[in-house]
């Protein structure tokens, strides 16, 4: 299984962890990035790069969804998608490295709500999801389970076979093959926590969110 | 604030959301399936908390792949009767009494206008046609909602989609929404919602409405919705019997919206939640809504829709398919199962056979359908022509059973997906359209208008 790319670092900007949901600067990740002081350990890896709208059928193939475990998953990780599709990738799956980066285009996870498909490509050894963008669902889905994921509008100069760096926290793709720099936009710090936790319930489970902490308190970090 | 920004203020005990702000959101219902909740279990387990949130607010629905199509599939489902057993959920639907999700929750007056609902099921968003915010997640997003009962959740912006004109003939929801994808893309409503509006809209019935904001996800929404009006309240009636069949006269549960009482400008008086749907909910949009864009269509010009392989926004009117021969009809599913698309079929093959190079397939969505179509001669009808009726499953929509594609083989299908392999053999090919079209494929062998057929 792919190692977390983010310790579990503390977060020291204040009013992270007890504002409210609606405190604008909350959702403002870039504002608030400079602020967020992460012990960090770098996600590099290998690129493999897939194109537009990969859906959840082609991550996981549904007759693959009859059972939950993610390592059984990971085995089917990207084999519904068709040989056309895959591009340069044909060996996907076969060949990957545990750390390696996937790169896609527009609507990565589009499709259904299967959490079976960030799960396959978290035990399958990638590091992190890079996508033009991402659908909403696979989204909140590899947050929930501390997949790392950046939106980066300059995914498609991102070639297969490039080794790239990522520091999550403040949303920088070093592209060390192409010597070139992508800055995207960082999560909004709730969410940086979440993946920091190594997923939701972790979170949760440390009384950090969603209420465990305090039932009758609205100040969570959501 | 539009439909979906008031819901979603109600339900954070705020007076005013904007677009982009996240909040922290009170769940009215909590759904998931034989897929999907199994890991939503395993992930509830770990927390150790011996009780969930409300066992009255949350349904668990076995419906993929059930009849249990093969021993890991009976494992998945077994976890789903024992969890229910285990925290005494009360609605947990057992094979024989169940039916796919999005078609069993309202039919059974689960859902209210003005409720929120949170489904491990990207085909969740179905709800908004009775006005309701529904939105599909994960498996660990459900789970934490087994145990607090809330959710985060960015407001979306909404785009609102204008219909106008009179509808064509065999034309329905089906089209107006594979329509609409094909012209704003498959991403063209990217976390956004969706409201669906105009005088077209109050021409249609629920069913039309369901199959609309059932496919909202697959332009990329995060909910599709449409403002209640008398066809909702006309619905609402509707299944308040059903209940009393089908649930052996379950009190709909006061505590299902925690006597939420909404504002008055939003509901002017009692909680929607615990009245009976009708056009006076005032769950409706503000004048002053803002929107991140309005795009009108003019109904009258779009025909039966055909979306080709491998997305649903690869879409044709049905006179510029040309010659597609088939080897699959298939008629069921969240977005085209119910009693009204059965009709329509039956409508179609009545009198006719099956082509002899096909296997037409038709599954009622929920076992409520199925007794309908057994009374309404429907049954006998689809067996005469030549086709199978099955049990309700979400069965092959999804490759899960019960006609999976082989290697080459062509479906025409009412369901909702048509990506490269969905249903089956990665070199197998789906093809979406609505049931009048299906049907008449299925006479012919091959994609038809429904005149052609008749």
């Amino acid at each position: 299984m792919a190692e977390l790319a983010l310790r579990s670092g503390r977060v020291s900007a204040p009013g992270l962890c007890s504002g409210r949901v609606s405190a604008p600067g909350l959702c403002s990740g870039r504002a608030r990035s400079a602020e967020v002081k992460m012990s960090l350990r770098q996600i590099k890896g290998k690129v493999w790069k897939f194109g537009d709208n990969v859906n959840t059928d082609e991550i996981i193939p549904a007759k693959y969804l009859n059972v939950s475990d993610d390592k059984e998953l990971a085995k089917h990780c990207m084999t519904g998608i068709s040989e056309s599709r895959r591009g340069d990738d044909k060996q996907f799956g076969k060949k990957i490295s545990k750390g390696d980066v996937i790169v896609a285009g527009e609507n990565f996870g589009c499709g259904s709500s299967r959490e079976h498909a960030p799960l396959a490509i978290k035990a399958a050894g990638i590091s992190c999801v890079i996508a033009s963008s991402f659908a909403r669902i696979f989204f909140r889905n590899s947050i929930n389970i501390g997949l790392p994921i950046l939106e980066c509008k300059n995914a498609a100069r991102i070639h297969s076979g490039d080794i790239v760096k990522i520091d999550l926290a403040n949303g920088i793709i070093d592209n060390l093959t192409q010597k070139k720099i992508h800055r995207t936009s960082p999560f909004p710090s709730f969410m940086q926590e979440i993946v920091n936790a190594g997923g939701l319930m972790k979170k949760i489970k440390k009384g950090t969110g969603y209420f465990l902490k305090d039932k009758k308190s609205s100040l969570s970090p959501f | 604030m539009t439909i979906t920004e008031k819901i979603l203020a109600v339900h954070s005990s705020r007076k005013k959301v904007q677009p982009d702000e996240f909040i922290e959101a009170s769940v009215d219902l909590a759904l998931g399936n034989d897929i999907t909740a199994p890991i939503a279990i395993k992930e509830f387990e770990k927390l150790g908390m011996g009780k969930v949130f409300n066992r009255n607010r949350i349904a668990l629905v076995p419906d993929h792949f059930v009849p249990n199509k093969d021993v890991e599939s009976a494992g998945q489902a077994k976890i789903l009767r024992d969890f229910a057993r285990r925290y005494k959920i009360k609605y947990y639907f057992e094979v024989g009494r169940m039916g796919i999700e999005h078609a069993l929750l309202p039919e059974i007056g689960l859902i209210k206008p003005g409720n929120l609902v949170i489904g491990a099921d990207s085909h969740t968003c179905t709800y908004g046609a009775l006005g309701a915010f529904s939105t599909g997640v994960g498996s660990t997003d459900l789970a934490a909602v087994f145990a607090t009962g809330k959710i985060w959740l960015k407001v979306p912006q909404t785009l609102k989609f204008i219909y106008y004109g009179k509808l064509k003939k065999w034309v329905g929801g089906k089209d107006l929404i594979l329509h609409t994808i094909g012209d704003i893309g498959v991403d063209g409503a990217l976390y956004c919602a969706m409201e669906f509006t105009g005088d077209a809209i109050s021409q249609i019935g629920m069913s039309d409405r369901f199959a609309m904001c059932n496919m909202a996800i697959e332009a990329g929404a995060k909910n599709g919705i449409i403002e209640p009006d008398e066809i909702t309240s006309g619905f609402a009636n509707v299944t308040q019997t059903f209940r009393s069949a089908v649930c052996g006269g379950r009190v709909y549960s006061a505590g299902l919206c925690g006597g939420r009482v909404y504002s008055a400008g939003l509901c002017g008086g009692p909680p929607a939640c615990l009245r009976q749907a009708d056009g006076g909910t005032g769950i409706k949009a503000d004048k002053n809504a803002k929107y991140k864009k309005v795009i009108e269509y003019d109904v009258s010009k779009i025909e039966p829709q055909v979306a080709f392989p491998s997305l649903p926004s690869n879409c044709k009117p049905i006179s510029k398919v040309g010659n597609v021969r088939i080897d699959q009809a298939f008629i069921g599913s969240c977005t085209n199962g119910r009693i009204e698309d059965l009709r329509i079929a039956a409508k179609v093959l009545a009198g006719h056979k099956v082509h002899p190079d096909i296997r037409l397939i038709i599954i009622p969505a929920t076992q409520q359908v199925y007794l309908s179509a057994l009374k309404e001669g429907l049954v006998e009808i689809f067996v005469v022509a030549g086709g199978v009726v099955s049990t309700p499953s979400c069965g092959p929509c999804l490759g899960g059973h019960m006609g999976v594609l082989a290697a080459g083989e062509r479906c025409i299908a009412t369901t909702n997906r048509n990506f490269k392999g969905r249903m089956g053999d990665l070199k197998s090919e789906v093809y979406l359209a609505n049931p009048a079209v299906v049907a008449a494929s299925a006479i012919k062998g091959r994609i038809s208008s429904p005149e052609e057929a008749l």
